[in-house]
């Protein structure tokens, strides 16, 4: 019971990420398509973003972009602001290497013309 | 200049030259040859100085921008990162020089692609020896390991399928590495690591913290080929191109291992490393495995490339079995072995980018006394460092192994003491076998003489190929006559206050 209490409460957010994680892993462990396995990537990266973001959050707090009506003083109004910075640069990395994965699909398709791996193993024996 | 500015101006000195190299032009290869050699010698004159200036345990911090840590980013220049930046920059001019000769033929059209990604691995990998703050290490690592994707994806006809393999198991690393410190940022609330060091003992016990090792230890595993999580480098490192490799094997994944020593016991407290949580027991077992394991395999290749390709997977699983050990002498073995097998697989890798330039390929089984008449100093190179990889004295590689093994006699890990020296012998087994042929099997009666292939432009002469391989191979029995004084001068202040 008490899991379900706490998944009612704030931890299915854990419980979300995990999943995704899982999902994540699957695609890239499992799908024999080479564009399917980078996708597979993604949503494992962005599971682990949206975990640090969940890290961030603060009940009955706001967004943290200055808002005079709010006092800065008290830090309980503001969401913490260094995860979500950092979630930016990871971002970007993870855009990064996507692009990296698909100009070495494209020089894969070149090569071999396809993407399916089993007809890739056959292909470059 | 001030001594305060050092840990910046390493890592920019290259980062200068990974902007400036694209200018040169799709053409002029050798304009970018000469930016990229004067970026990394400069990153190399600051690190001596920063080497320098730290011996003996001093510590030099930059504040990026400013910022104040915990919030802003430090950039630290300690005995052990100054360490780490020397043994990068100076492996990695001496491969550039090498590269002059034989990069013009195995990457024609693409000089300045190359050596703008190689500037950039190189300044990632000063980044990680260099940052104090976890996100930011991740930043670098993926840095580093974005130029290694690009540069291993040049080579033969496979070299992208390898490539897109690594890619999807670094990048798998990299985000375990990017969970762990999450769970880490929870319970602490800082990422600056002098700062989490000192608040995490209060919480180490809670199984968040072990969650956060754990995954920390898996995907930086994955980065430095740990047994099993080896499988990406084999192939990626058979199927590249001959200068990247040779700049990737001896610095890429030593890093990968300085990481796990800097997040283990500088930042982790070294007694709850070893004795509350057994994962480096695991890192230090995986690690004698994968010596055994990667020696085996060496041992059934053929082609030079592929059997240095398994003998990297070997020597990772020595700096494991250092790292595991947790011990002083472990530590001391391990931090040499990073300087000792850079030296040794540089130097290793430039011959098999030489034999495939000036032989046209770099297969064993085609080996003769020939090669050693056409490439004397080139042969005599390659001797000296197989015989410091199996670990002979006075090279540097036998004493590496010696402060390994002492550590494993100390703490009573028979098994590991056992792999250390079960691989010396199947060593001694892959490269005498190449020494035999080299320097003792006469050519077959009807074989004709070996002509050089025919210059391609822009290349340098055979010299850029001799030179830096006898260097190197000259720099491994000094390293090896002065190992004394390297490790009191350099290694013993660098060790963590709590080991």
């Amino acid at each position: 019971m008490s899991v379900l209490r706490e998944l009612a409460g704030t931890h299915y957010v854990y419980w979300t990420a995990m999943a995704l994680l899982g999902i994540g892993l699957y695609g890239m462990l499992v799908k024999r398509n080479l564009v399917l396995k980078v996708i597979g990537l993604n949503i494992f990266q962005s599971a682990i973003v949206l975990l640090w973001i969940a890290a961030a959050y603060k009940r009955d707090a706001t967004v943290p972009v200055l808002d005079q009506s709010i006092p800065v003083a008290d830090p309980a109004l503001y969401m913490n602001p260094l995860p979500q910075t950092l979630m930016l640069t990871a971002i970007v990395v993870g855009v990064a290497i996507t692009g990296v994965a698909f100009a070495l699909l494209v020089a894969i398709h070149e090569r071999f013309g396809t993407l399916e791996e089993d007809e890739l193993l056959e292909r470059m024996r | 200049m001030t001594p305060e500015h050092l840990p910046v101006l390493i890592p920019l000195a290259t980062l200068v030259a990974t902007l400036v190299v694209p200018f040169c032009g799709q053409r002029r290869g050798r304009a970018a040859f000469w930016v990229a050699s004067a970026g990394t010698l400069a990153a190399l004159v600051f690190a001596l100085g920063g080497l320098a200036h730290t011996a003996g345990g001093g510590r030099v911090a930059y504040r990026l921008a400013g910022w104040q840590p915990p919030v802003g980013i430090e950039l630290v220049l300690d005995p052990l990162s100054a360490f780490l930046c020397a043994v990068v920059a100076a492996v990695a001019l001496l491969v550039l020089a090498h590269s002059r000769r034989i990069a013009a033929r195995e990457l024609a059209g693409r000089l300045t692609p190359f050596y703008a990604a190689a500037t950039l691995l190189v300044t990632g990998l000063l980044g990680i020896a260099l940052t104090g703050d976890l996100f930011n290490l991740y930043v670098f690592l993926e840095i580093s390991s974005l130029a290694m994707y690009a540069l291993l994806a040049v080579g033969d006809a496979r070299a992208p399928v390898s490539s897109f393999r690594y890619l999807l198991l670094g990048t798998a690393g990299a985000s375990f590495y990017l969970l762990g410190i999450a769970f880490l940022y929870m319970l602490t609330g800082s990422l600056n690591m002098a700062d989490v060091a000192a608040l995490l003992p209060g919480v180490l016990d809670s199984p968040t913290a072990t969650v956060a090792l754990v995954l920390v230890a898996l995907g930086i595993g994955l980065k430095m080929a740990l047994f099993p999580l080896h499988a990406w480098m084999p192939d990626a490192y058979a199927h590249a191109s001959s200068p990247a490799v040779a700049l990737i094997a001896p610095i890429g994944t030593k890093v990968a291992a300085y990481v796990l020593i800097r997040f283990f016991f500088f930042v982790v407290d070294p007694e709850h490393a070893r004795s509350a949580l057994p994962l480096l027991d695991v890192v230090g077992y995986l690690g004698a495995i994968g010596i055994v394991w990667g020696s085996v395999m060496a041992i059934a290749q053929d082609d030079l490339k592929r059997m240095l390709a398994y003998s990297s997977v070997a020597q990772a699983g020595y700096l494991a079995v250092g790292i595991g050990l947790a011990s002083p002498l472990g530590l001391i073995g391990a931090v040499l072995h990073v300087l000792n097998h850079a030296c040794m697989k540089a130097c290793l890798f430039m011959v098999s980018g030489t034999l495939r330039r000036e032989l046209g390929h770099s297969r064993l089984s085609a080996l003769d006394a020939r090669t050693r008449r056409v490439l004397p100093w080139t042969s005599a190179a390659f001797a000296t460092a197989a015989l410091s990889m199996i670990g002979l004295p006075p090279t540097a590689g036998f004493f590496s192994k010696w402060y390994l093994a002492l550590g494993a006699l100390e703490r009573g890990r028979w098994l590991l003491l056992a792999a250390i020296l079960v691989s010396t012998l199947l060593s001694a087994v892959y490269f005498f076998r190449v020494l035999e042929r080299v320097y003792l099997r006469a050519p077959a009666a009807d074989a004709a003489e070996i002509a050089a292939p025919a210059p391609v432009p822009g290349e340098g002469g055979i010299a850029w190929a001799t030179l830096p391989t006898v260097a190197l191979a000259a720099g491994l029995v000094v390293l090896g006559l002065l190992n004394a004084r390297i490790v009191e001068v350099l290694l013993r202040p660098m060790l963590p206050p709590g080991l």
